[in-house]
C-alpha cells in the first residue's frame, strides 16, 4: 500500500509533522495483550470491586432495577451500537424511529408536551434546564431546593459560573423533609424554582404548590427526578404544573456501571420547544408520501448557531436512550406500575422495620417512594462499614458523605431487586451493630 | 474488476410501537411481592399519585418488542456492515471484546457510591486509563469526568478561565475576554467558549488550509486574548505545520492554547500535543479509542492538561496513595464538578481495553494505517474530484463538488448517491470554509478491497454526474424512504406520537 | 434574476422598507429569501419594542441556517406579522407582500434617504456576488 502512494517508509506519511515533535520512541504503553490475557486482567480488577457482589441498599441517584434480558441483547445488535448519529436519515431510520419512541415515552411519563433525544445524564440535564430557564425568562436568579442531589447542585454551579445566573438555596422543613421557599423571595427577578421529587432524602415534594408559587412570580418550575421509576406511580410533573422536567433515566434498565453512562431525560412545554437544548427527532415525509423520521429544529444547535446555540451539546446518549426505550416498552404500562408498586411497598416495609429498632428513628413525616432517611444512634459511616464487613451488606449511604452535619443519618433505598430476606438481614444487622 | 459492495434486498415494514399496542399484553414477569402489601393510600396519598393510569404507554409482548427493534435496526447503516467514511468522526471498528469487558458483573453492578475500599478495581481502571492518556497526549493532568467531546471542551475552556482569573485577577478590567477560534473549527468550539463567558474572534485560514500566522499575530496584539482553540490536524485534514510557532505567539500574548482532540487518530503514537506546546486538550474516547458511537452516544471526553493547569481539573480526582486508590475532593482551585459521579465509566473500561489490546506497537500501527488509507483515497480521487488543498493529508481528506457542480450535481447529491453503492456518506458541508466540502476519513478499520470499492463508487458517481446527472440528483434510489422534506418537518414539528385524532404539531 | 420592486427602499442587510408618511413596512428581499433557502421559522419582536437602524430585531431560519433580521431605520414597532408563525413559507413565495415582517413608526424620515433605491440595490447585489 505504501508504494501505491509513492512512499518507502511509514515515517514519510508523517513528513508534514515537524521533526522536533515527531516521537522517536514507542509510547510507554505495555505490549499488546491477547484476548485471554485481557479478560483475565479485567476479571481480576473486577474481583476487587467487592461492593458489586453483595446485597445493596444504595440509591441516591443510581438505582438497582432488574433489566429484562432482551434489553441488553437488542442494544448489542451491530445495527444499533455501531451506528453513527443519524445525520443521514435514509440510512438511519432505525435509530431515528427509536428516538422518536423515546421522546414520546418521556412525554407520557413526565406529562410534558415535548422531549428531546436525551442529555448526558440527569445532573447535566438539570444544569441545562437552569440555563434554559434563564433564556426563556431573561431573569437571573434561580432558587434551588436544598433537598436537590448535592452532586447535581455542584454541576449546576459549575455550568452557571460564567452565565451570570445566581443560584440561591431555598429552605428545608426538618419535620416534613420537604423544601420550602419564602414566597417573598420568589420575585420578578426569579427565573425558576428548582425542586427534586422524590427529593434527595426520599420525600415526595408538594410539586403542585411549588408550581403555584413559581408561576405567581412569572418564574418557571423546574422539576428534577433522579429515580425515574417513581414517574410510574407519582403524579406527573407536567400534571403538577412543571415547565421543565429533567430526570435521570438510569432506572430504566441501565446498569449501575460505577456511575455511567446514564441518560438524561429532558422535557418541556410546547411553547419552549425552540429553547430546548440538544437533539430533536420529528416526523417527515418523502416525495412519495412515506413517513420517516429526521433530526429537526437543528438551528438551535451548535453546528449552526455556534456561540449563540442553546447548548454546546453535540451528542445525545443514543444507545442508553435506546436501552431505556426497550426497557419501557418491554415492561410496558402494567410492568412499570408493578415495579413502582413493589419499590414503594418494599421500602415501606424496610422503613417500618428499621424504625422499630431501638435507637433508630425516621426523621421525616412526608410520603416517600423507595428511599428514606433513617437516623441511627451512632455515626452512620462507621455503622455501615461494620455491617459491610460483618454481614456482607451495603446498608445504604452515610449522609455525612455529602453533609458533615448529618453524622448519624443514612439514606436507604429499596427496589424490586431487594428480596424480603435481604431487608430482614439488613434490619438484623443494624439491630446487632447499633451499640 | 472488483465486485460492487452492495445489492438490494427486501426490508420489513414496522410501525411505531404505540401503533402495535394492545390492551392487556405484557412482556414481563416479576416475582410476587414478598412483603405485606400496605394500602397505597397509606404510602402515598392519592393527590400525589398519577391519575392517568399511564395511558398511552405501550402494552406489547416480549416477542413484539424483539421483532420491533430487530426490524427497525435493519434500516440502519453501521460499522459492522462496512466503511463509514465520516470525516472528523473517526468511525472505527468497535471490538466485541471491549463490550464483554464492560459487562463483567464486577463493573456493571458496581454502584458509584460504593465505599472506595470496596471499589478498588474500578478506581484502578480510571487511574490506569488516566496514566495511559497522559503518556499518549504528553499532558500530565487528566480528568475522565466529561461525558462527551463537547463536554470535555467546555471543561477545558473553563479551566483556562479559572487559571487566567487566578493569574490575572477576576475583576472585569483585569479579565481576558477573547477566545480565538479558526474559521474552520467545529461548531462546539464557539458554543463551549460562550458557555465559559468568552467572546469569540475568528482567525482566518490561508489558501493552503493552514492557520494564518499574520492574522493570529494581529489578533494577539491586544492583551485581551485568553487563548486559542485549535484542531490539529485541522478540520481540512492537514497538520498545522507551524504549531510550535502558533503556541509561542499565543503564549507570548499571555493566552493558553486549547486543542480540540477530535483528530487524535492521526497522531497517537507519532506525536503528542504536550510536545507541541498545547496546554489543554480533550479526547474523544468514542473516536480515537473505539468506544461505540451507539447511534449518537454515549461518548466520553477526557480533559487533559499541563501540570500547571492540573489543580483546576474537575473533582473528585482519582489518586493513588499507600492504601491503594482513592477519590480526592480537596482541591480548592478546581472548577468543580461537570457531571455526577465519575464520568462514563463504561466507556473508560472499553477505552482501556482498546489500549491494552493494541499495546504501544499496535497504537502506532493503527495511526499509520489510518493516515495511509486517507492518502490512498486522496491519490485515487484527485482525478475526479476537486481537492482544494495540495498538501498531503493526514487521516482525512477534503474534496469539493466544484467539478460536478457544473452539471448541477452538488455535494448532497453525491453523498446520497453513495448510499446506493452501499456506503454511508462522508461528512458533508463541513468544514464551513470549504464550499461544498466532502470530508472523507476511512480510518484504519478498512481493508484494501473496500477502499478500492469506495474509490470505484466515487468515480462512478463522478461519471454519472457527467452523463446522467438526474440520476445523482434524485438519489438515493434503493433505500426504504427517499429524501425527506426537512423544511416541512421543521415548520410544523411533530415530535411525539399521539393517539388517533389527537395529533397536533408541537 | 431576483425581483426588486421599484417603489421600495433597500438596506445592505437585504431588508426592504415601504414608506408611507412616518409608517414603514419591513421585510426581507427576494434575493435574501433565495440565498436562505426554504424558510421554516421567523422570530419577530413585540409591538412597542424600539430598535436602532442596523439593530437586530429578529431571526429568520431555514433548515440549516439562521439569519438575523436588521432594522433598516430606527423606530418603534407598531405591528408584527403574526401569520408568519403559521406560514413561514410565504417568505419564499411572497417576500414583498404577504411576508412583510414588521411595521414601524419611523423616527427620522431623513434616514430613509440613506437607504438604497431599487437600481442601487441591484448593483449592490451584483458586486456582492463577485
Amino acid at each position: 500500500m505504501l508504494r501505491s502512494v509513492g512512499l518507502e517508509s511509514p515515517e514519510e506519511l508523517f513528513s508534514t509533522i515537524p521533526a522536533d515533535i515527531l516521537l522517536k520512541d514507542l509510547l510507554a504503553v505495555p505490549p499488546a495483550l491477547s484476548e485471554m490475557e485481557l479478560l483475565a486482567r479485567f476479571e481480576s480488577l473486577a474481583a476487587q470491586n467487592s461492593a458489586a457482589a453483595r446485597p445493596s441498599f444504595l440509591g441516591a441517584g443510581a438505582y438497582s432495577h432488574y433489566s429484562p434480558t432482551i434489553v441488553d441483547a437488542l442494544i448489542q445488535r451491530s445495527e444499533f451500537f455501531t451506528a453513527y448519529t443519524p445525520y443521514q436519515p435514509e440510512v438511519s431510520q432505525g435509530t431515528l424511529q427509536a428516538i422518536f419512541e423515546f421522546q414520546t415515552l418521556v412525554c407520557q411519563l413526565t406529562g410534558m408536551e415535548v422531549a428531546n433525544a436525551s442529555m448526558y445524564d440527569g445532573s447535566t440535564g438539570l444544569a441545562e434546564a437552569v440555563l434554559m430557564a434563564e433564556r426563556v425568562t431573561r431573569r437571573r436568579k434561580v432558587l434551588v431546593s436544598p433537598a436537590l442531589h448535592p452532586e447535581y447542585l455542584r454541576v449546576a454551579e459549575t455550568y452557571v459560573e460564567h452565565a451570570g445566573v445566581e443560584l440561591q438555596r431555598g429552605d428545608f422543613d426538618e419535620g416534613a423533609g420537604l423544601s420550602s421557599f419564602d414566597e417573598a423571595g420568589v420575585d420578578s427577578e426569579t427565573a425558576a424554582l428548582v425542586v427534586q421529587s422524590p427529593n434527595f432524602f426520599g420525600c415526595v415534594e408538594e410539586v403542585e404548590r411549588l408550581a403555584e408559587v413559581a408561576h405567581k412570580a412569572g418564574a418557571l418550575l423546574v422539576v428534577c427526578v433522579t429515580e425515574a421509576i417513581s414517574l410510574a406511580m407519582l403524579k406527573s410533573p407536567g400534571a403538577c404544573g412543571a415547565d421543565i422536567v429533567v430526570a435521570e433515566g438510569q432506572s430504566f434498565g441501565v446498569p449501575l456501571s460505577f456511575g455511567g453512562p446514564y441518560v438524561g431525560l429532558f422535557a418541556t412545554r410546547e411553547k419552549y420547544a425552540r429553547q430546548i437544548p440538544g437533539r430533536l427527532v420529528g416526523v417527515a415525509h418523502d416525495k412519495e408520501g412515506r413517513r420517516g423520521f429526521v433530526l429537526t429544529l437543528a438551528t438551535r444547535e451548535q453546528h449552526i448557531r455556534r456561540e449563540k446555540a442553546t447548548s454546546n451539546i453535540c451528542t445525545n446518549e443514543g444507545l442508553i436512550a435506546l436501552a431505556a426505550t426497550i426497557y419501557l416498552e418491554t415492561m410496558g404500562r402494567r410492568g412499570l406500575q408493578e415495579v413502582a408498586g413493589q419499590c414503594a411497598q418494599k421500602a415501606a416495609y424496610a422503613a417500618r422495620r428499621i424504625g422499630e429498632i431501638e435507637g433508630f428513628s425516621l426523621p421525616y413525616s412526608a410520603p416517600r417512594f423507595n428511599e428514606f432517611v433513617a437516623r441511627a444512634p451512632l455515626p452512620a459511616a462507621g455503622l455501615l462499614e461494620r455491617i459491610a464487613d460483618e454481614h456482607n451488606i451495603t446498608g445504604g449511604l452515610a449522609l455525612s458523605h455529602y453533609f458533615p452535619d448529618r453524622p448519624n443519618d443514612l439514606l436507604v433505598c429499596v427496589t424490586e431487586t431487594n428480596r424480603r430476606s435481604e431487608i430482614d438481614a439488613l434490619v438484623a444487622a443494624l439491630r446487632e451493630t447499633r451499640g | 474488476m472488483n465486485q460492487p459492495k452492495a445489492s438490494t434486498h427486501i426490508t420489513q415494514n414496522e410501525s411505531l410501537i404505540f401503533e402495535r399496542s394492545q390492551t392487556g399484553r405484557t412482556g414481563y414477569r416479576l416475582p410476587a411481592l414478598d412483603v405485606d402489601e400496605a394500602p397505597l393510600d397509606q404510602l402515598v396519598p392519592a393527590r400525589l399519585r398519577r391519575e392517568d393510569d399511564l395511558a398511552g404507554v405501550p402494552e406489547v409482548s416480549e416477542v413484539d418488542v424483539v421483532r420491533h427493534f430487530t426490524r427497525i435496526s435493519t434500516w440502519n447503516y453501521h460499522i459492522d456492515l462496512g466503511m463509514y467514511p465520516l470525516g472528523s468522526c473517526t468511525m472505527k471498528y468497535n471490538s466485541r471484546l471491549n463490550e464483554r469487558v464492560a459487562r463483567i458483573p464486577g463493573f456493571a453492578n458496581l454502584h458509584p457510591l460504593a465505599p472506595e475500599r470496596d471499589a478498588q478495581g474500578a478506581l484502578q481502571v480510571i487511574y490506569e486509563l488516566q496514566q495511559h492518556l497522559a503518556e499518549i497526549t504528553g499532558l500530565a493532568g487528566i480528568s475522565l469526568q466529561p461525558a462527551a467531546g463537547a463536554h470535555g471542551e467546555m471543561t477545558g475552556v473553563m479551566i483556562i478561565r479559572a487559571f487566567l482569573d487566578a493569574r490575572d485577577g477576576a475583576t472585569e478590567e483585569k479579565r481576558r475576554h477573547v477566545m480565538l477560534i479558526p474559521d474552520s473549527a467545529h461548531g462546539t468550539n464557539p458554543a463551549s467558549a460562550h458557555l465559559s463567558g468568552f467572546t469569540v474572534k475568528t482567525v482566518r485560514s490561508t489558501p493552503e488550509g493552514q492557520t494564518d500566522l499574520d492574522a493570529l499575530r494581529e489578533l494577539c496584539a491586544s492583551n485581551d486574548v485568553a487563548g486559542l482553540m485549535l484542531t490539529n490536524p485541522n478540520t481540512v485534514g492537514l497538520f498545522e505545520k507551524n504549531i510550535r510557532e502558533i503556541c509561542r505567539i499565543v503564549h507570548d500574548a499571555g493566552g493558553l492554547v486549547y486543542m480540540d482532540g477530535a483528530n487524535m487518530n492521526a497522531l497517537v503514537g507519532w506525536a503528542r500535543p504536550g510536545d507541541m506546546g498545547v496546554d489543554v486538550i480533550h479526547l474523544n474516547l468514542h473516536k480515537t479509542f473505539s468506544t461505540p458511537h451507539g447511534g449518537g452516544g454515549p461518548g466520553s471526553g477526557p480533559c487533559c492538561c499541563t501540570r500547571e493547569l492540573e489543580p483546576y481539573l474537575p473533582v473528585p480526582r482519582v489518586v493513588r496513595d499507600d492504601d491503594g486508590f482513592a477519590l480526592d475532593y480537596g482541591e480548592p482551585r478546581s472548577i468543580g464538578r461537570v457531571k455526577a459521579f465519575f464520568g462514563n465509566f463504561g466507556m473508560h473500561l472499553r477505552a482501556l481495553s482498546y489500549i491494552l489490546t493494541h499495546g504501544a506497537d499496535g497504537l502506532r500501527e493503527a495511526t499509520e494505517a489510518a493516515v495511509l488509507n486517507a492518502r490512498v483515497i486522496a491519490r485515487e480521487l484527485t482525478g475526479e474530484y476537486d481537492r482544494p488543498f495540495n498538501d498531503p493529508p493526514m487521516h482525512e481528506v477534503v474534496f469539493t463538488d466544484k467539478r460536478q457542480g457544473r452539471k448541477g450535481v452538488n455535494t448532497l447529491d453525491i453523498a446520497k448517491r453513495l448510499i446506493d453503492y452501499g456506503f454511508h456518506p462522508m461528512t458533508i458541508y463541513f468544514p464551513l470554509i470549504v464550499q461544498g466540502a466532502m470530508l472523507i476519513e476511512p480510518t484504519e478499520s478498512v481493508g484494501r478491497q473496500e477502499i478500492q470499492q469506495f474509490v470505484e463508487a466515487m468515480r462512478a458517481i463522478s461519471r454519472e454526474a457527467e452523463e446522467t446527472p438526474e440520476l445523482v440528483r434524485n438519489a438515493p434510489h434503493t433505500t426504504r424512504i427517499g429524501r425527506l422534506d426537512e423544511a416541512a418537518a421543521a415548520r410544523k414539528p411533530v415530535l411525539r406520537w399521539q393517539p388517533e385524532g389527537k395529533a397536533t404539531a408541537a | 434574476m431576483a425581483n426588486i420592486p421599484e417603489d421600495l427602499h433597500y438596506s445592505k442587510d437585504h431588508e426592504w422598507i415601504r414608506v408611507e408618511g412616518d409608517a414603514g413596512t419591513v421585510g426581507i428581499t427576494d434575493h435574501a429569501q433565495h440565498s436562505l433557502g426554504d424558510v421554516v421559522y421567523v422570530e419577530l419582536p413585540k409591538v412597542g419594542d424600539k430598535f436602532m437602524a442596523h439593530e437586530s430585531f429578529g431571526n429568520v431560519e431555514s433548515v440549516k441556517a439562521v439569519s438575523e433580521l436588521f432594522c433598516p431605520v430606527s423606530g418603534e414597532i407598531t405591528e408584527v406579522n403574526e401569520s408568519l408563525q403559521d406560514t413561514p413559507e410565504t417568505v419564499n413565495t411572497d417576500p414583498y407582500g404577504a411576508a412583510w415582517m414588521i411595521k414601524i413608526r419611523i423616527e427620522d424620515r431623513g434616514a430613509v434617504d440613506k437607504l438604497m433605491s431599487a437600481a442601487e440595490y441591484e448593483d449592490y447585489v451584483k458586486t456582492e456576488a463577485e
